[in-house]
């Protein structure tokens, strides 16, 4: 036998601490689901920063095509800049007022989160609307032109992402009905998808600025 | 060592997850059964990348395409890289060792989010299915692992468009491996442990995570583009429609030089635990690997160009790109001092995990001179393209992350299974991948300086003799998996009874039985704040008691 065994090799430090367990004093403070800790708004914020670097790479590609690609002689692309002037106005609008919902579910206002969710649906609905109607009165198609093809690549990869954020809006609407699904202080549900809102309406201002303003 | 067992309250309720090996089928969520899950497809989709490998080394046996036609060579080559990439090193490295080790080495039960985790695991064999059968039924696509345009808009398109959905799934499979892996590091440490308690792996795969997570959107993102290109004409990347091909080199290697981190940091890092316990002696210089890793991380997605010097790049970047890359060898090179400092003087045992390890440091510093060396721009231009840069990144991938792996397996198994692999057959199966592997790659870096071009079937006649030995290397390779198989099936069932902690080994894994129970610990987790401890607290270790041999023996 030589100079270690596993218990000789254990340094004083390596000690063993009360286990890792719901209700135990340090855990304490996180929420728990299922008995497990729940880091699910955590992973979520991560998976939104993937999310946004896919932007990030769709907004690089178009900003570089804009510096060393001219547009064609005789292609045609113009954008009309009020009907999205509207939409961005009332996409940010709906991050108010999915404020206000969470706000009102976090004093137990219940009925009036599902109003105010209701209303963020109805926004961007109608941003959703805006933007098919935008679609179909350009003047150009998906494969006119390089910019044209970008254009409705990145509004229709952002238009997807308000497609399912409204989608989440209106789960969480229907799931608030039944009577403790979420409360004050206990609700996933709605803070995931507002989270995810945010992240859509801030997508959408970048894309308003570098599509629209530039 | 005395543990009180507190009262067992399982999460997962008993009965709905199948037992014994059907586990390893079935959408288990448990970390471990995932992590084998993942080496077991990985190791799978090996065999297949290395018969793809066999086929164009026997086709490079003469100067002609003779064995298979031109544009099979192509589909071969293809997918060669894509399987070996995507589907063997990034799985295992990243998610067998990571699900396998990372909870225990934080201290918790399982990964953050056990369900996301199945569910990474299980994009994984359709997309490598898809692959593999886009071969036999369309024609596998050919314009490399890199699937340039205009090329990859010219040639078949079926074959491309699977490719194209197979990475996408692979590259999903990825990010939510690197979300649960940042997840449960940052936020399941169990109470009291620090991260710079952390044993260096959790670092490593922190920061590839950070990558995975920064880059792999980008290039899901460029591959939908380029699917468009495909499908829909649109000109993206096609000049002939206006479009700007340099721009999906970018947003390519916008990932894939991050990628090529993704493939290795993992492998720094399972090193950084094998040494010291081979080596009896702490981790030499913990801080300043952290923060290499960390500045790898950023360094590392800040260089991409240096793969894109010969495609029109202007002055000004490649003198950017060209002292970034520079400046990745100031930490790499740290890490390497570290390690030697580590083996310096201790009680090194000579086993199949050491010599996989060390064979590791001598071939990383051999890819990673070559690799700064391609940064140069006047350099590079001669020897971009050519076998060259087939040498180099060999060296790395595979002299380097492909030796950890079977290191790793080595000083795993005995956890894994419960038993120890034969070190004798471990040991001949060093021999003949070190022989075979130096055999099939050193030549290339002659062959690219010679100027002998990458990706064609046919080559000039001067260049026969050193393909013909870079072949015979890989015939060795090929043969050295043999050894390996027979001792891990051999073993797995009359293999010597590994006992918890064959290595006397100090991190969390080894302080439980081999295998682990669900929830990996019976009782309370241990607290190891000092996972690198070997002699440093005085009287413990006696490192002048014992050789290498016998201090490694004794742990049998
Ligand atoms: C240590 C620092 C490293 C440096 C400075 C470096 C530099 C380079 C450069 C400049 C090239 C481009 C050569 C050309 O195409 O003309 C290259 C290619 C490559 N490197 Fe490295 N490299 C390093 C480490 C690595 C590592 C660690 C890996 C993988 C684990 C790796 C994998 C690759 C691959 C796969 C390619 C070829 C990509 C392709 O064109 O298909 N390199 N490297
Ligand atoms: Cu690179």
């Amino acid at each position: 036998m030589t100079a270690f065994s596993p218990s000789s090799d254990q340094s004083p430090s390596n000690t063993l601490a009360p286990p890792l367990r719901e209700g135990s004093a340090p855990m304490a403070q996180v929420a728990t689901e299922n008995g497990h800790p729940d880091h699910r708004m955590f992973g979520l914020a991560t998976f939104l920063v993937a999310d946004g670097m896919t932007f990030a790479g769709f907004f690089a590609a178009y900003l570089t095509f804009r510096a060393v690609n001219p547009l064609p002689a005789g292609a045609v692309y113009e954008l009309e800049l009020i009907l999205p002037t509207i939409n961005t106005v009332l996409l940010v609008l709906s991050s108010f007022t999915f404020h206000r919902a969470a706000k009102e579910l976090r004093h137990d206002q219940l009925g009036a989160c599902r109003l105010w969710l209701l209303i963020t649906a109805g926004l961007g609905l109608a941003f959703l609307g805006g933007q098919m109607v935008e679609y179909f009165s350009l003047p150009f198609g998906l494969t006119d032109n390089l910019y044209a093809s970008t254009f409705y690549a990145l509004t229709g990869f952002h238009g997807l992402h308000v497609s399912l954020g409204a989608l989440m809006i209106l789960i969480v609407w229907w799931q608030a009905r039944t009577p403790g699904r979420f409360t004050a202080d206990h609700h996933f549900g709605v803070e995931a998808a507002e989270l995810y809102w945010h992240f859509v309406d801030g997508i959408w201002l970048v894309l308003y600025g570098i599509l629209y303003l530039l | 060592m005395t543990i009180a067992f507190p009262p067992q309250t399982s999460s997962s309720p008993p009965g709905l997850q199948p037992e014994g090996w059907l586990r390893y089928l079935s959408f288990s969520l448990d970390h471990k059964v995932i992590g084998l899950q993942y080496m077991v497809a990985g190791f799978f989709f090996y065999l297949v990348g290395g018969a793809l490998a066999g086929m164009i080394r026997v086709e490079l046996v003469s100067p002609i395409s003779d064995f298979i036609s031109r544009e099979t060579y192509n589909e071969v080559l293809t997918l060669h890289g894509t399987v070996m990439i995507f589907l063997w090193i990034v799985p295992v490295v990243n998610g067998a060792f990571g699900n396998y080790l990372i909870p225990f080495y934080v201290g918790a039960r399982d990964m953050a989010f056990p369900r996301l985790n199945a569910v990474a695991f299980w994009l994984i064999p359709p997309a490598g299915f898809l692959l593999i059968a886009s071969y036999f039924i369309a024609g596998a696509a050919q314009s490399g692992w890199t699937a340039y345009p205009p090329l990859s808009l010219t040639t078949p398109a079926a074959g491309q468009v699977v490719w194209i959905l197979s990475v996408l799934l692979l590259g999903g499979s990825s990010i939510f491996g690197g979300i649960n892996f940042i997840a449960t590091v940052l936020k399941m440490r169990r109470p009291g442990l620090k991260l710079m308690q952390l044993p260096m792996y959790c670092w490593a795969m922190l920061g590839t995570s950070i990558l995975v997570v920064l880059s792999t959107p980008v290039l899901a993102g460029t591959l939908v583009l380029l699917s468009f290109d495909i499908i829909a004409h649109t000109g993206f990347f096609n000049p002939a429609l206006g479009g700007n091909a340099v721009v999906y080199q970018h947003l390519f290697w916008f990932y894939s030089h991050p990628a090529v981190y993704i493939m290795v940091l993992p492998a720094f890092g399972l090193v950084s635990e094998i040494l010291p316990v081979h080596a009896r002696k702490p981790l030499f210089g913990y801080t300043t690997m952290v923060y290499s890793i960390l500045g790898i991380v950023f360094l590392g997605l800040i260089v991409w160009a240096h793969h894109m010097f010969t495609s029109a790049t202007p002055p000004w970047m490649r003198l950017f790109f060209t002292i970034a890359t520079a400046f990745i060898a100031v930490p790499t090179g740290i890490k390497f001092f570290n390690w030697l400092a580590t083996l310096w003087g201790g009680k090194i045992a000579l086993n199949s995990a050491m010599l996989f390890s060390c064979a590791f440091i001598i071939h990383f510093v051999f890819g990673g001179i070559t690799g700064v060396a391609l940064a140069q721009v006047p350099f590079d231009i001669h020897v971009h393209d050519t076998y060259f840069v087939v040498g180099h990144f060999h060296y790395v991938v595979y002299g380097g992350t492909v030796f950890v792996i079977f290191g790793s397996i080595y000083h795993w198994f005995p956890k894994f299974t419960g038993r120890m692999l034969n070190e004798d057959l471990g040991r001949f199966h060093f021999l003949i991948t070190f022989i075979g592997f130096n055999l099939c790659f050193a030549p290339q870096h002659w062959l690219g300086l010679n100027g002998m071009p990458r990706r064609v079937a046919e080559y000039d006649p001067q260049f026969t003799l050193m393909n013909q030995i870079s072949s015979v290397g890989a015939l060795l390779m090929a043969v050295s998996t043999l050894p390996f198989l027979i001792n891990v099936f051999w073993s797995a069932f009359s293999g010597r009874v590994a006992g918890d902690n064959p290595w006397n080994a100090l991190t969390p894994e080894w302080l439980t039985s081999s295998p682990p129970p669900v929830e990996n610990w019976k009782g309370e987790a241990p607290l190891v704040q000092h996972p690198y401890g070997y002699g440093v607290t005085p009287g413990q270790i006696d490192l002048g008691a014992a050789t290498g041999r016998e201090i490694w023996s004794s742990g049998q």
